[in-house]
């Protein structure tokens, strides 16, 4: 237990999506828990659900600044953990909550949610709707690594999660529209189609090898610009591509 | 020569073996080659190539995501296809010129096309994409365990598909659909025609018709590519290959040992890697000055720069 980092996980207004993603790394989360995590408290899969003092905490949805629990919850989180981590669409950009205006059943009142980046400070964000179970599978191990590694692992994973650390000193939209705006309008578009694979929507096409989204479409969930080569690239890391998935790979076998 | 030529195992000059492929290669039939022999070895199920619009007309099923402008004839359009036969990639055989989004098809490769390890050919930006995929899943559930082979190719930059039809239809008179074959070599232009005819347009011409986008790239010879391969610094219908991945070195070895390829050591071919590493650095320092001029693009507001 000593070598382990304590791991929370925090739900707020997500549809259970990234704890899903997150239980489908299968045996590779059982590895996980087993060897690198203690997992404190989770909602769905753990016994202890409220908020406890971690290293790492993960939270899920967005934040619905009318529910005084949710509210009370996450900074409850971000004074308790050391690292927190938005998991998910909902959690780094506000997502399809962006969309609601309330009058839903059973809490009608509930109509305002902000990404949780806009209530507490955030350190890494794990974009996708849903994040991909690999994704998070990266990002743990990582983190692990950073928390209990060598010198070597340490620096290699500051590497990793830098581009992540920095997406969450962006800010808290990403969308189509960061696509045009940061991507394609600043001349960096190449066309290689990145956007339009990682849409979990189908919203963008390709016109002339160039990214055409139906905006009407897009979610908000902030795949699409943050897959993107030109959004952000580490040289660094990606040129040891081969490497580090070994030793990703490696740590889970 | 350094790390302008990236990472690698093994350089050679190599063609196919095959007369067949070799009719409808760009040069040495590499990319072809490799993908016909992962197919027959069941290293791959399929592949991410471009084809053309014409093919894609013929096998919608095949074609995704890039629909603009369908009903328009337009030859020399690349689409992105997911093929699974010899014989579509021979049909898809070639280099065209302009910009086909071939990793748009990532995911679906692995999703309503079926394949459980896919092939996929494409400029070093896309192999950059490739990697970072693997690295950072962000919506590529499940895909990078499934990429089984990443060709890449040199680039020196892409252009948009107008920028083509300008090319050859303003500044080289021709008719697209008249056009035979189209190369980027030996400091020009080229438009082989149909009927026989050749015009030679000076690169200089072609610079103002590059897509924008490709004046940040740092990569000339696909540094991420498992294998990477291009006509520079071979003798004319031959390839220079660069294997760079352990995945690279075996499906290589497979088919070099399979005689899909004969192969001279690139140190006796003329113009050899010198010539590869000179073009690398140019780009590299011409573009690595773009990157550097975007921080002061305005007056007190600079550009953006993607490189972290």
């Amino acid at each position: 237990m000593a070598d382990k980092i304590t791991v929370g996980y925090t739900h707020l207004s997500g549809c259970t999506g990234c704890t899903v993603a997150l239980a489908d790394n299968y045996g590779g989360l059982l590895t996980l828990l087993d060897r690198y995590v203690d997992l404190k408290y989770m909602p769905t899969l753990a016994d202890a659900r409220h908020v406890q003092k971690v290293d790492v905490s993960f939270v899920e949805g967005s934040c619905c600044i009318n529910d005084k629990l949710a509210v009370e919850e996450l900074k409850e989180t971000r004074e308790k953990s050391t690292v927190v981590v938005a998991i998910g669409g909902c959690a780094c950009y506000g997502n399809i909550t962006r969309f609601s205006r309330g009058g839903q059943v059973n809490q009608p009142q509930h109509e305002a949610f902000l990404p949780i980046g806009d209530v507490i400070k955030v350190d890494v964000y794990i974009p996708g709707c849903a994040p991909t179970p690999q994704m998070i599978r990266n990002v743990a191990v990582m983190a692990y690594l950073l928390l209990k590694g060598t010198k070597e692992q340490k620096d290699l994973a500051t590497a990793f999660l830098k581009p992540l650390m920095m997406a969450a000193q962006r800010g808290t939209t990403a969308c189509f529209c960061d696509l045009m705006t940061e991507v394609i309008n600043q001349g960096l578009c190449m066309g290689c189609g990145s956007c339009a694979a990682a849409c979990p929507v189908r919203a963008i096409t390709h016109e002339y090898g160039k990214p055409q989204g139906v905006r009407d479409l897009c979610i908000k969930c902030g795949a699409c610009y943050n897959q993107c080569p030109r959004s952000w690239f580490s040289f660094d890391v990606v040129e040891n591509y081969e490497a580090i998935n070994e030793a990703i790979m490696a740590a889970l076998q | 020569m350094g790390a302008e030529l990236g990472k690698y195992k093994t350089c050679v000059s190599a063609r196919s073996t095959d007369k067949e492929i070799l009719k409808h290669a760009q040069d040495g039939g590499i990319v072809t080659s490799l993908f016909g022999f992962a197919l027959d070895e069941g290293i791959i199920d399929g592949a991410i190539v471009a084809a053309t619009k014409e093919f894609a007309h013929k096998h919608p099923e095949k074609a995704m995501m890039d629909n603009s402008n369908m009903e328009f004839h337009e030859p020399w359009r690349p689409i992105p296809v997911v093929i699974t036969t010899k014989a579509d990639l021979l049909a898809a055989a070639g280099t065209k010129y302009n910009l086909s989004p071939n990793v748009s098809l990532i995911k679906e490769a692995t999703r309503s096309f079926g394949l459980d390890k896919v092939g996929i050919v494409g400029t070093p930006c896309q192999m950059q994409a490739i990697r970072k995929g693997q690295l950072y899943p962000i919506g590529l559930r499940d895909v990078g365990a499934s990429i089984a082979l990443a060709l890449g190719i040199f680039c020196m930059e892409n252009f948009p598909y107008q920028s083509i039809l300008q090319l050859v239809e303003d500044h080289a008179a021709m008719k697209m659909e008249a056009v035979k074959k189209m190369e980027i070599g030996k400091g020009k232009f080229w438009v082989y025609g149909k009927r026989g005819q050749v015009v030679q347009l000076p690169l200089k011409v072609t610079h103002k018709y590059e897509q924008p986008g490709c004046h940040v790239c740092l990569d000339y010879v696909a540094n991420l590519g498992d294998i990477s391969t291009g006509s520079v610094g071979s003798p004319d219908g031959w390839s220079t290959v660069f294997v760079r991945s352990k995945i690279g070195d075996s499906v290589w070895a497979k088919a070099m040992a399979a005689g899909c390829f004969e192969t001279q050591p690139i140190e006796k071919v003329k113009p050899g890697l010198e010539m590869v590493s000179k073009l690398a650095n140019e780009k590299i320092t011409k573009n690595k000055a773009t990157v550097e001029s975007r921080k002061t693009f305005g007056v007190g507001k600079g550009l953006r720069i993607p490189y972290i």
